[in-house]
């Protein structure tokens, strides 16, 4: 594609390394030529780059398709996933899934955005209900002195809950902050 | 929310900048009018515009939009017109950033007998009647900084600039691409953020329009005035020297075809007026860029109505 179509939200192809564009700016003085000024995010490693196009270059566009997903089980810093379709297993290390790994559960669906069979992100539910595995009892003068305590869920994150959460509690978090929401208590 | 619904909140929000962009308009007629310059109005649709390798015009019916009012203004001058004005709408392909719409507003104004400094006083003396007639005093309050436009605005060369912020002299050793890229990212960031800058003296291959320095001809009697990092007019002292004036469009148009591959046609009436232009001076001042300096916005968007994304 032309450097004057890449917009906020595209993915290109530098180098053979899939990057996001974070932000991408016109700049161009009167007469001179047009400058594009991007901010760009390795989509493997997450890391950040700053590149610098003019007028007429080219940049290769990765083309993305998405892909319904369901989270199985956890190998070492592999998180392994099925193709709801195809029922095909593959993995994502952990390295991609970055903090989102704290919100995933066993049978949690999720979109994952491919380039070929290359998985290049992974789009959770915003909401997640997730057990309360260990938090400590809140004492007299905790319920006095805090608000909220630490609780560890059974994904092993551990987030801060208010004092009257107990262990077994099921609870909804909001995956885009990691913030306790509410308690659900669903008895399943 | 729909996208009507979005539409009314953006124009209920602009509401404030909107009617401060009219008023600028206002008083900017009041300013020239007031010292007798005549308000002019020209073809938005022509056959040819002044060829320039990084202003690419926009069709109509294979006629080009203006890119700038620049050459018929001139030919009012070789007419014996001595003082006019003009706020117009331009267009240039492909220009669209924070700074930038396809579609603008270009204030012009030409003067007869005049030089590049004289227009860079009218300048001066136009912002701070606009600031004190909108209430401001002398002083602009734009993104967190006070600016002082009280004149006269500090000069520095395009060379001692360049010196200063790159570590080259353009004006010795000039490369295009260089120069472009050094101005946006390494030159005017350096510009004092308090008060406005005006760069002076462009390299005689940057030169434009503009005649050569008399004393120094390695230079061009064009500057350009700069608030905020914000480019905000670029003044002339017109080349009225007809031979001259062909030979670098020549070039330029031979340039754009070698490098773009784009064909454009002379503006032959304007060559042909040239002959009788008196020696004047010019500048072309961006309105939009001016009144998001009054409405304290960092984006064009807030200053117009509609941009090409909201037509």
């Amino acid at each position: 594609m032309n450097i004057e179509e890449v917009h906020k939200g595209s993915k290109l192809l530098i180098d053979g390394t899939p990057y996001n564009v974070d932000t991408a700016d016109f700049v161009k003085p009167g007469k001179g030529r047009a400058i594009y000024r991007l901010k760009l995010r390795n989509l493997v490693d997450g890391s950040s780059l700053d590149r610098t196009y003019h007028s007429g270059e080219k940049v290769d566009e990765i083309s993305i398709t998405t892909q319904e997903c369901q989270y199985l089980y956890k190998e070492d810093d592999r998180y392994i996933f099925m193709n709801s379709d195809t029922f095909e297993q593959f993995f994502i290390p952990e390295s991609l899934l970055g903090g989102k790994a704290a919100f995933l559960k066993e049978g949690t669906v999720v979109i994952v955005m491919m380039m070929g069979d290359r998985p290049l992100d992974v789009n959770i539910p915003t909401f997640v209900e997730l057990k309360v595995i260990e938090s400590a009892v809140a004492t007299r003068s905790d319920t006095i002195t805090a608000q909220m305590k630490d609780a560890v869920l059974e994904t092993g994150h551990t987030i801060g809950v208010p004092v009257f959460i107990k262990e077994g509690d099921i609870i909804k978090i909001d995956t885009r902050t990691g913030s306790y929401v509410e308690r659900v208590n669903v008895k399943k | 929310m729909s996208q009507a619904g979005d539409e009314r909140a953006r124009l209920s929000r602009l509401k404030p900048n909107l009617v401060r962009r009219a008023l600028v308009g206002q008083y900017i007629r009041d300013f020239f009018t007031g010292q007798g310059f005549l308000e002019v109005e020209t073809p938005v649709r022509m056959h040819a515009v002044a060829p320039e390798l990084n202003i690419v015009p926009l069709q109509s019916e294979g006629w080009l939009l203006s890119t700038s009012p620049e050459l018929h203004m001139k030919r009012l001058l070789a007419a014996g017109y001595e003082k006019v004005f003009q706020l117009s709408r331009c267009f240039r392909k492909g220009e669209r950033g924070r700074l930038h719409n396809p579609e603008f507003t270009m204030l012009e104004w030409y003067r007869a007998g005049a030089d590049y400094r004289q227009m860079l006083r009218d300048t001066e003396a136009l912002a701070l009647a606009l600031a004190g007639r909108l209430g401001l005093g002398t002083t602009l309050s734009y993104q967190g900084q006070r600016i002082d436009l009280t004149a006269p605005w500090p000069i520095v060369t395009v060379r001692q600039a360049f010196l200063d912020a790159a570590r080259w002299d353009p004006v010795s050793c000039y490369d295009a691409a260089r120069f472009d890229d050094d101005m946006a990212i390494r030159v005017i960031p350096t510009f004092n953020p308090h008060r406005p800058t005006i760069l002076s003296d462009f390299p005689s291959e940057a030169a434009s329009l503009a005649r050569l320095k008399p004393d120094d001809p390695a230079v061009a009697e064009r500057a350009e005035v700069f608030i905020a990092e914000l480019e905000l007019a670029n003044a002339y002292s017109e080349l009225t020297d007809s031979v001259e004036q062909r030979q670098r469009f020549q070039d330029e148009a031979a340039q754009i075809e070698r490098e773009q591959g784009r064909r454009v046609a002379q503006p032959e009436r304007f060559l042909a007026a040239i002959e009788h232009l008196p020696e004047c001076g010019g500048i072309a001042l961006g309105v939009d860029r001016l009144v998001m300096l009054f409405c304290d916005t960092d984006t064009i968007d807030d200053v117009q109505a509609f941009t090409v994304d909201t037509v």
